[in-house]
């Protein structure tokens, strides 16, 4: 555990990451502190995915150095107990939801706190019912996920990801998968608990959230990050010709 | 010309009491091999999806091996060929319950490696992600989807290798078509005698597909 508010929970070193002969990130470096809301934008296939997902070791890197909440992550996957330890403390929410279809709601969430906290299930159980209100969802703790709108899904999922009481959350593109009409309550809940102090990052293509709950926008092009910033500077004055062609092409849609 | 054959319906019932005995050992020697393959096929089709090559090559060896020959030849060599080999016989049963395990282990080797495989990449990064071990995100989270998926085809696996017995009269066990060769061996029977062992293997099956259906059914009320 690492409570010193002042140290990164996120140390990124010169980290390189290839897909075979694809390099996917060069050289990033990157420090998140305690309660920063990092959003993380970029065209598609810049490697905004790939970034986070080393965050949780869901993808492995090759060169560099990556610390998380106190833990090295080792290069090549090299599976240390860090790894385990990490991806308790981390949580994350995926475009598409994926919430264990054979499992009810309330069983989604209080799987991994008894699992691998060793909750008990009244424990888990009453977490799981403070967090479903939270992210308002009521009355439907019994019914399986095929059950729910997306918006609900998601929201679900967010609430499963907090029920291990992360230090650090991630998002990836939590809103794509979903109906227009139901993009606003996922935010709504992501802007909750960003104003609650999460540390979080956040790849999306919603550039009205990033603008008003980012602390800091990277904007990453073919691996690299090529400009980051507070959201105002970043979008209201792109230093770089890439960010200003990105931005043109996104905000007019 | 005038057609003078016939079917002859008090021959055909007449047959039942003398086709009956042969059930019990139909249904022996199918359900006992399926049980010891369903082992089979889950260990080999694990292994065969396992990230170490040398666990996966024994699998696809074992796979190749028994789905590339014949089921008869596997009960002719187990029956006639192995005892040689171990220098002592082999009791007709136990031949027949070891071809249905070796053989339908293979296909169910390949069923269960399809099950799983079939299980979205997202189900075991959001398990991981929530820090479950690998073997957590497959026990709880990877595994009971792979199973739902697969009762269909062991269903369809399990009706082959009950009509699979039928080829293990060669052999002697006195399954339902040896009971039928027995006793057309004395009345001459043979039309009447093996439409009833055809309908006998039908109401097993049958059987089966309802009992799977309903498992199936029961499976998927929770989805
Ligand atoms: N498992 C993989 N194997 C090989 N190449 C991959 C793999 N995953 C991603 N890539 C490639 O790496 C690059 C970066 O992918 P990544 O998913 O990180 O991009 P992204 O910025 O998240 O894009 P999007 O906005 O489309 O989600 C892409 O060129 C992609 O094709
Ligand atoms: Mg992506």
């Amino acid at each position: 555990m690492n409570d010193d508010a002042t140290q990164p929970i996120v140390r990124m070193q010169a980290l390189n990451k290839h897909f075979g002969d694809l390099h996917v990130l060069k050289d990033i470096d990157l420090e998140i502190v305690p309660g920063e809301v990092v959003v993380v934008i970029g065209a598609s296939g810049s490697g905004k995915s790939t970034l986070i997902r080393c965050i949780n070791g869901l993808e492995e890197y090759q060169l560099g150095k990556l610390e998380v909440d106190g833990s090295q992550l080792l290069p090549f996957g090299k599976s240390n107990r860090a790894l385990q330890r990490i991806r308790t403390e981390v949580g994350m929410v995926f475009q598409q939801f994926n919430l264990f279809p054979h499992l009810s709601v309330v069983e989604n969430i209080t799987l991994a706190p008894m699992k691998v906290r060793g909750w008990s299930r009244a424990d888990a159980l009453e977490t799981a019912n403070r967090l479903l209100e939270r992210v308002g969802i009521t009355d439907q703790a019994h019914k399986y996920p095929a059950q729910l709108s997306g918006g609900q899904q998601q929201r679900v999922a967010l609430a499963r990801a907090l029920a291990m009481e992360p230090r650090l959350m991630l998002f990836d593109e939590p809103t794509s998968a979903l109906d227009p009409e139901m993009i606003g309550e996922v935010l709504d809940a992501m802007r909750e608990l960003a104003k609650e102090g999460m540390t979080m990052v956040i790849v999306t293509h919603e550039m009205g959230f990033a603008r008003e709950v980012a602390d800091r926008v990277i904007f990453i092009h073919q691996g690299e990050i090529t400009e980051q910033g507070e959201p105002e500077s970043l979008f209201d004055n792109p230093q770089h010709e890439r960010t200003q062609s990105f931005l043109s092409r996104v905000l007019t849609h | 010309m005038e057609i003078t054959f016939q079917f002859d319906w008090a021959a055909a019932f007449g047959s039942i009491p003398h086709l009956l005995p042969g059930v019990p050992w139909t249904l022996l020697i199918s359900f006992g091999g399926l049980a010891i393959g369903f082992f089979i096929g889950i260990l080999f089709g694990l292994l065969r999806i396992s990230p170490l090559r040398w666990l996966r090559w024994p699998a696809i060896v074992y796979v190749e091996v028994f789905r590339g020959t014949p089921i008869l030849v596997q009960v002719l060599f187990i029956f006639y060929g192995l005892p040689q080999l171990l220098g002592s016989p082999i009791n007709a049963l136990t031949a027949g319950i070891a071809a249905i395990a070796v053989n339908s282990g293979a296909y169910i080797s390949e069923i269960v490696r399809g099950g799983v495989q079939s299980i979205e990449r997202g189900q075991r990064e959001a398990s991981l992600s929530l820090g479950l071990s690998r073997s957590q995100a497959f026990r709880y989270v990877i595994w009971p989807q792979a199973f739902r998926r697969m009762i269909p085809p062991l269903g369809n696996q399990g009706i082959i290798s009950i009509k699979d017995t039928s080829l293990f009269s060669v052999i002697g066990v006195g399954e339902l078509v040896r009971q039928g060769q027995i006793y057309i061996a004395t009345t001459f029977t043979a039309l009447e005698v093996y439409f009833m062992v055809a309908l006998m293997y039908l109401v097993i099956t049958w059987t089966l597909s309802i009992l799977l259906r309903q498992l199936e059914r029961r499976g998927l009320a929770g989805q």
